[in-house]
């Protein structure tokens, strides 16, 4: 059962991994506009030789 | 047969607006203006024209629009404006209020395009915002600005805006604090399972190191997490003031102290789990109260909107003066659309003033030279000089800021019901908690130890904590769904204890731009045909109004056309002489009519009659009106009281209207009612109301477009929903009634909690259990009941 005792580790590892992410995420700012992305990618990348729609 | 041509309607290719005329066509396109056709010349010439495939007329008219931005060439202006710079890179971020579709966003982040000295520019569409780098060598602040301009978004540039950017990082820091709870909590939780179900004997190491985990997962909770409760309530115990941080502190302190004691001691396993869901959910509650609205502000005064600088004459040569530098016996020049900073006396050019902004009065007036010219006002029209009297915050109008109701903190009100009650909450419970020790301390110090941290911890006021955010916060969303938008959540409560409505008149109970036209006069085609070719000629708003009243008509030829600043037009049209205008034009009397505003007409020599404009006031305010005798009605208007029977009949009592009331006035109007022990409610849309909207217990500003300028207040009423004010007030009512009932809810908990407690032995598991239950129960019962009775008062 000593196994647990790694099985932890590991998971309190992984779980502080994604802690870290997140606050990696917010102090870098990406979760400060959440709208405008959404909208930015509809909008197509311009083609320079004239649209062929 | 006589040929008849309809005129085909077309829209602006830029705009959508109607094109009055055909004389600006490019490829086949028509513009409403020279201002569109510009703009679509140079996106085409930069080969953008996709910005027109993304959406129909994306842009905004062009019509009004000659701004200068010479005063962006000042360091100093440039200092406070820009948010980073040095000798190669500069960033600023604008607000830029057109910012309205897909086709803005896509236009804004290719600026490069334009210009390649632009390396980045992004949009954040919901604040409005573009932010932008550059390289200043290359390129000035000014440039960029002009450019912007050029491609039909001109920023707003006012120096509000440094003060803005204070309270972001605010929040950044509270999503963090949740985060680290809330991965404590999980971690906690799970850790904390095998206790519950219990262990067998040869695993009994593993509650030694699962304990130890659960301190070490409690620290950053404690001491990350929850410091603000404790630094919250150090501060509140200083002041001598017990708040619901109080209980909350001792419950987190006492926890945590309990758990490492147990666990060290190999007493049991503690209470990680309860504290870090304790502190998780509080900081939840705290989240869900910081409702923010991105493009709104609450806290504008006149600075946001007076522009940075002003062009000042100085030996022939005009050079912008930053508005602090202005000074008594300047020559400012203001063009068109501009705003008159600083009181001042006109000394050249027609004078064409609109002061929509003070007031709320929609249409321009004229002033004549040698007038004084209170600030705020925004000139229409040709370029006018003018020389100070006045430094800006001296003005008739901005002097009203250096009011003491302006300076004095307004955190406390009107005291929450949270408030009220937690201070009496914190006495009981540490009563009840002594009383619990003492029972008990016959018996054994350990259990009487046991049995007073039970209590604190059973009953820790979690729910209560949590009742008023998540109500209120449901209320807001509901009000913000019926374009009502309060500043933050105590806004409620204030709403539901005002029992007197103030209200301003022009802009407030009549809107600002929809003006009632009546003719009062038998005009046959021909005469009908003569008015609009005379009134065609002249950009006064009143003219306008009447042509777009006679509609579409064959202009005739005007000959010796004359404008006559604030008096009226005289012309001869088609060999007929024309006047039209104020009676003193007119019959050449000056005794004016103090009734409403009328435009006569006299065509060679005979008086035909007069049109009428009646501001129109707002639809609902009837509802309003049958408001008394529940709530008192008073009207505060800055204007003349021409209009006094007509509101007599909403008003009723005729002591309670009052006319020609100064800012000032306004403002002392207010502090009388409430020495009167009222709690007044005050609506008002314009900068003049600003004095009487902070001082009031609830400053309500109404505007038509919660984008334009509207003066700082605790809420902002979109106009289209004043006919709802009622529902409103009512509704704010039944909020405060379901917080009643989820205290007393909460409470019940606590009871249950505390009969466990007293007898000392509170088991981790209950204390689990209660904490959470308690929790779902209150935000579920809150949340479903704020919707119930909005559904009831038809306000979803």
């Amino acid at each position: 059962m000593n196994i647990i005792y790694f099985l932890i580790g590991c998971s309190v590892l992984l779980a502080l991994i994604f802690l870290g992410a997140f606050f990696w995420a917010q102090r870098s700012g990406q979760n400060d506009d959440l709208y405008t992305p959404g909208m930015r990618i509809l909008l197509d990348d311009e083609n320079p030789e004239g649209d062929k729609k | 047969m006589p040929e008849t041509q309809t005129p085909v309607k077309t829209s602006c290719y830029h705009c959508g607006d109607e094109c009055q005329t055909t004389a600006y066509q490019t490829d086949l396109r028509q513009f409403c203006c020279q201002g569109c056709q510009r703009v679509y010349t140079i996106l085409s010439g930069a080969g953008l024209s996709s910005y027109y495939q993304y959406n129909d007329h994306p842009g905004t008219t062009r019509t009004r629009n000659d701004k200068r931005f010479d005063y962006l060439s000042d360091p100093s202006v440039q200092a406070e404006l820009l948010d980073y710079s040095d000798e190669r890179l500069s960033i600023i971020t604008f607000y830029i209020p057109q910012i309205h579709c897909s086709s803005c966003l896509w236009l804004l982040e290719q600026l490069n395009r334009f210009n390649p000295a632009i390396h980045y520019s992004r949009v954040d569409f919901l604040k409005k915002q573009l932010l932008v780098r550059f390289d200043p060598q290359q390129l000035s602040l000014q440039e960029v600005v002009e450019l912007l301009n050029d491609v039909g978004y001109e920023p707003l540039v006012s120096l509000q805006d440094i003060i803005k950017k204070e309270n972001k990082a605010e929040k950044g820091k509270l999503v963090q604090k949740i985060a680290v709870a809330g991965f404590c909590f999980g971690n906690v939780m799970l850790l904390s399972f095998p206790e519950y179900f219990g262990l067998s004997v040869y695993e009994q190491t593993f509650r030694h190191f699962f304990g130890y985990l659960n301190i070490a997962f409690s620290l950053p909770v404690v001491f990350f997490s929850g410091r603000d409760y404790f630094v919250s309530t150090w501060r509140n115990i200083k002041n001598r003031v017990l708040n619901i941080d109080f209980p909350l502190a001792l419950g987190i302190a006492v926890l945590f102290i309990r758990t490492v004691a147990e666990v060290l001691a190999q007493a049991g396993a503690g209470f990680a789990d309860t504290l870090c869901g304790l502190v998780f959910f509080l900081l939840i509650g705290k989240f869900v109260q910081q409702k923010t609205y991105h493009h709104i502000s609450f806290e504008r005064d006149y600075r946001s909107f007076f522009p940075v600088a002003v062009q000042v004459m100085a030996e022939g040569k005009e050079t912008p003066v930053p508005l602090s530098n202005l000074k008594t016996g300047h020559r400012m020049v203001i063009r068109h659309n501009e705003i008159i900073p600083a009181d001042a006396i006109l000394l050249k050019g027609q004078a064409l003033i609109d002061f929509s902004f003070v007031t709320g009065e929609a249409v321009p007036v004229s002033k004549t030279l040698g007038e004084i010219i209170y600030a705020g006002g925004r000139q229409t029209g040709e370029a006018v000089e003018m020389e100070v009297v006045k430094p800006v915050s001296q003005s008739y109008l901005t002097q009203l800021w250096n009011n003491e109701a302006f300076t004095r903190k307004q955190d406390n009100r009107m005291k929450t019901f949270n408030e009220k009650v937690s201070k009496y909450f914190t006495i009981v419970l540490i009563a009840a908690a002594s009383c619990a020790f003492l029972a008990w301390l016959p018996l054994s110090l350990s259990t009487g130890i046991n049995a007073f941290t039970a209590v604190l911890i059973v009953a820790c006021p979690c729910a209560l904590a949590l009742s008023t955010p998540f109500t209120m916060s449901a209320a807001l969303s509901i009000f913000d769904r019926n374009l009502f938008y309060l500043k933050n959540t105590a806004v409620v409560e204030q709403m539901a204890r005002v029992d007197t409505l103030v209200m301003d008149k022009t802009g407030t109970i009549t809107t600002g731009s929809s003006i009632r036209i009546e003719l009062v006069a038998e005009l046959d085609s021909l005469a009908r045909q003569l008015i609009f070719s005379a009134c065609n000629n002249s950009i006064h708003p009143l003219s306008r109004m009447i042509c777009r009243y006679l509609g579409e008509l064959e202009k005739l030829p005007v000959q010796d056309y004359q404008e006559i600043a604030g008096k009226g037009i005289t012309a001869i049209v088609a060999g007929h002489q024309l006047r039209i205008g104020s009676s003193g034009l007119v019959f050449g009397d000056f005794s004016t009519a103090k009734m409403l505003t009328r435009v006569h007409l006299m065509i060679d020599g005979n008086y035909s009659g007069y049109f009428g404009f009646f501001h129109e006031y707002r639809a609902g305010l009837q509802q309003v009106a049958a408001l008394s005798p529940d709530y008192q009605l008073y009207l505060l208007s800055g204007d003349q009281d021409h209009e006094r029977s007509e509101l007599l009949a909403f008003f009723r009592e005729d002591s309670h209207l009052f006319f020609g009331q100064s800012p000032q006035q306004k403002l002392d109007r207010i502090i009388a009612l409430q020495q009167q022990d009222m709690k007044v409610m005050m609506l008002g849309d314009g900068l003049n109301d600003s004095g009487a909207l902070k001082q009031s217990d609830l400053g309500v500003a109404v505007t038509d477009n919660v984008n334009n300028f509207s003066p700082g207040s605790d809420a902002i009423l979109d106009g289209r929903s004043f006919a709802k004010l009622p529902a409103f007030l009512r509704f704010s009512k039944d909020t405060v009634k379901i917080i009643h009932i989820s205290f007393l809810i909460s409470l019940t908990y606590n009871l249950i909690g505390l009969s466990y407690a007293v007898t000392g032995r509170l088991s981790p598991l209950v204390a689990a259990v209660l904490m959470p239950l308690s929790t779902v129960t209150i935000i579920s019962f809150t949340t479903l009941a704020t919707h119930f009775t909005a559904k009831r008062r038809k306000l979803l």
